[in-house]
């Protein structure tokens, strides 16, 4: 990583070429290195660096004591989390794949997310839970789900998801700035693509959300590897002369809705794509919300483009089960003919 | 110990149960008990009325905020009748640099680190979810009512003890420990067993201090399981240790040996205090449909306070000493019935304030917008 020195001197580079789940290694390494309060904590992330590799080296370069492998329990990790927040401690929990939360959940909902609350503002509870979500990876149940409705539907937490290198980067510091506790869900898909980070700035707030192709005909809205589906979308629809605007969420406790309310504006058209099951999900917010504040400038519903309402597929039909470049453009034709 | 009700047999199993006090409240340690003997000699007789006060002041003031309860004042109340000596042996073993991690019925113990009991019954009576600051009130964190999860915070806490070096230096005026109290039906939770696994691994200065009142709401213990509590603490690879919970002597010496070893950097360890939960497990329970009324007469003639006191009449305490007793007790509970009585309903503001502790657009549009919508009727009927 000789790439992104970012500590000293006046040489260190600017830009990096990174892969998102070095990106987040670097981000993390850099909060390690700004305060020595942040602490890494889960299963397999000391010598081995993370079934993902994502906290590869942090080990050899901060100790056992800054990073530590814990037992093979969620509750657990979570649990003393919380214990050491208290003790003025800003752990960043790894929960190995997104099936693996629900151990947690208890702690995280019932205790995390309220500790605050409870004692009226007398403590803070900055951690972040690490989350690799999602598909398209060809791996077992349990390895493949996006659960990122049941924490934005907790009170008390935040909720996050970076899309490309440069935000996960970026985002993964202010995450573990924040002193509330974030749910920070890792598109694991998106691991290994490489994209340029800018060393030097954010540039975007963490719970903005953000424009990242422009266009008139019809707004399409996702987070995270949707992201990319929506660009793909894009190029296609542009084929046939159909412009989509395409938003990156990135943050999904709060939503800032501001890019999407004047985007609806221009188009009047919005489709919201989602690897999560549609029912009581973040499209369903989204949905509502924008009808609510955006009626008169909808020229047709609001469209969820998502996962079934069943459990994850077994791998071998998992194209057909996650929404598509061409799911979301029959969407896009639905909304237009409306 | 008797056998609790339920459909098998419970096996009985011998136990080296640590005890000072006999029944009847004569000095005679139990062959276990030797180990302890040196922390029993730390306490002199000024310890004893101090022990014995608060175990009649806190059981006054748990008839009392029943009463409360009974009259609509309190939502609910979690009598602690039959396990002061547990409570307050235990507490007295704590230093003022420990944390205390409890359940929600170990009130004696908020008041032997400070807190105002009062406090408590704020929660109680539904004007906070919370009641204190813990750092305020002897580092007595705040109830947790899902069982067990705040076994994993005091361990979690204990880690970070650890890597503050605030304890292990050997310097026993700073060195800081844990405990944390929960109960046989929380000994079935994952979250209690995570925590022993944790605390094992990293060799947290902590004590798990499982009272052991027999009853779960109306589950006995043989429910929960069919080893003698203590014994689990080997299989997590720590010390476990039961004591006659009753046996408010016996509670202080094991717990302050065992806070002892915490500070001193020797790792965890589990105490299981024998102990009955005389009363309801709350307000809305009744014990009566589940439980022998021959089961609770054994252990009310086993009543910490009773036994202890005949201790303390055997040693030459004066009458006057155990009257006066009496009389603060009783000046106490009134104190805290008047003051209950005065506690106020907190601004709606409270709803949204303490939520994020950076602003989150959607509580700042609700708080704004309930703060309008109520706003609007001010006036509407004049």
């Amino acid at each position: 990583m000789t790439t992104q020195e970012t500590t000293s001197a006046a040489d260190a580079p600017t830009r990096a070429n990174l892969p998102m789940a070095k990106a987040l290694n670097a981000g993390l390494r850099q909060a390690m290195l700004n305060d020595p309060k942040v602490l890494m904590m889960g299963e397999d992330i000391g010598p081995l660096g993370g079934v993902f590799r994502v906290t590869e080296g942090l080990h050899a370069e901060f100790g056992e004591k800054r990073v530590l492998d814990t037992p093979l329990a969620e509750s657990g990790i979570i649990g003393t989390a919380i214990g050491l927040a208290m003790r003025g401690y800003r752990p960043v929990c790894e929960i190995q794949f997104d099936g693996f939360v629900f151990p947690g959940f208890d702690q995280i909902t019932s205790q995390l997310a309220r500790m605050r609350n409870r004692h009226e503002g007398g403590v803070t509870m900055p951690v972040v839970v690490r989350i690799p979500y999602g598909g398209h990876i060809g791996s077992i149940e349990h390895h493949q789900e996006s659960p990122e409705a049941y924490f934005a539907h907790t009170p008390g937490l935040r909720v996050v998801s970076p899309s490309n290198p440069h935000d996960a980067y970026w985002m993964m510091q202010e995450a573990i700035a924040s002193n509330d506790p974030v749910i920070f869900f890792e598109p694991k898909s998106r691991y290994w693509p490489k994209g340029q980070v800018d060393l030097t700035a954010a540039g975007t707030p963490l719970h903005a959300s953000k424009v990242v192709r422009t266009g008139t005909s019809v707004t399409v809205v996702g987070h995270g590897a949707m992201v990319s589906v929506l660009l793909q979308a894009a190029e296609l629809a542009a084929a046939e002369g159909i412009s989509l605007e395409v938003i990156d969420l990135r943050s999904i406790s709060p939503i800032d809705y501001a890019p999407i309310l004047e985007s609806v504006h221009k188009t009047g058209h919005l489709v919201v794509a989602q690897e999560a099951a549609g029912f009581v999900s973040v499209g369903s917010e989204i949905a509502a919300t924008v009808t609510e504040r955006a009626f008169y400038s909808l020229e047709a519903p609001v469209l969820r483009v998502s996962g079934f309402d069943t459990p994850f597929p077994p791998a071998a039909v998992e194209t057909h089960f996650l929404p598509s470049p061409d799911r979301v453009l029959e969407a896009v034709d639905r909304s237009l003919a409306y | 110990m008797p056998v609790t009700s339920n459909d098998a047999p419970v096996r009985t199993l011998t136990s080296p149960t640590v005890q000072l006090l006999s029944t009847d409240g004569t000095f005679a340690p139990s062959e276990s008990a030797a180990e302890f003997l040196p922390y029993f000699e730390r306490l002199t007789e000024a310890d004893y009325r101090k022990f014995y006060r608060d175990m009649v002041v806190v059981r006054k003031f748990d008839t009392e905020a029943a009463n409360l309860q009974r009259q609509g004042q309190l939502a609910l109340w979690v009598p602690s009748h039959g396990q002061e000596a547990a409570q307050v042996g235990s507490a007295y073993a704590t230093r003022a640099q420990d944390h205390v991690f409890p359940s929600y019925r170990e009130h004696v113990v908020g008041m032997i680190r400070g807190l105002d009991m009062v406090d408590i019954l704020r929660m109680l009576r539904g004007v906070t979810l919370g009641g204190w600051t813990p750092e305020e009130h002897g580092n007595f964190h705040l109830y947790t009512l899902v069982l067990a999860s705040q076994t994993l915070h005091a361990t979690g806490y204990a880690m970070g003890m650890q890597l503050d070096g605030a304890t292990a230096t050997g310097n026993p005026d700073t060195d800081a420990a844990v405990i944390v109290y929960y109960g046989d039906g929380a000994s079935s939770q994952g979250d209690a067993n995570e925590a022993l696994v944790f605390a094992a691994s990293y060799q947290t200065p902590q004590v798990f201090f499982m009272q052991n009142n027999h009853w779960a709401i109306s589950v006995p213990v043989s429910r929960q399981s069919r080893t003698p509590l203590y014994l689990r603490a080997g299989g997590f690879g720590m010390p476990g240790i039961q004591v006659d919970g009753n046996d408010v002597l016996a509670s202080y010496a094991v717990t302050a040996k065992a806070m002892d070893d915490a500070r001193a950097g020797h790792g965890p360890s589990l105490i299981e205090a024998l102990t009955y939960r005389v009363g309801a497990h709350t307000t809305a329970d009744d014990p009566t449909k589940y439980r022998d009324p021959d089961e609770l007469a054994y252990w009310v003639a086993r009543d910490p306070i009773e036994r202890f006191r005949s201790y303390l009449k055997g040693l030459g305490v004066e009458q006057e000493f155990l009257d006066s007793v009496d009389e603060e007790a009783a000046d106490h509970a009134a104190d805290v019935r008047r003051r209950a009585l005065e506690i106020t309903s907190p601004d709606r503001s409270i709803i949204f304030d303490n939520v994020y502790a950076e602003p989150h657009p959607l509580v700042v549009e609700q708080k704004a917008w309930l703060d309008g919508y109520e706003t609007s009727f001010d006036g509407s009927e004049s």
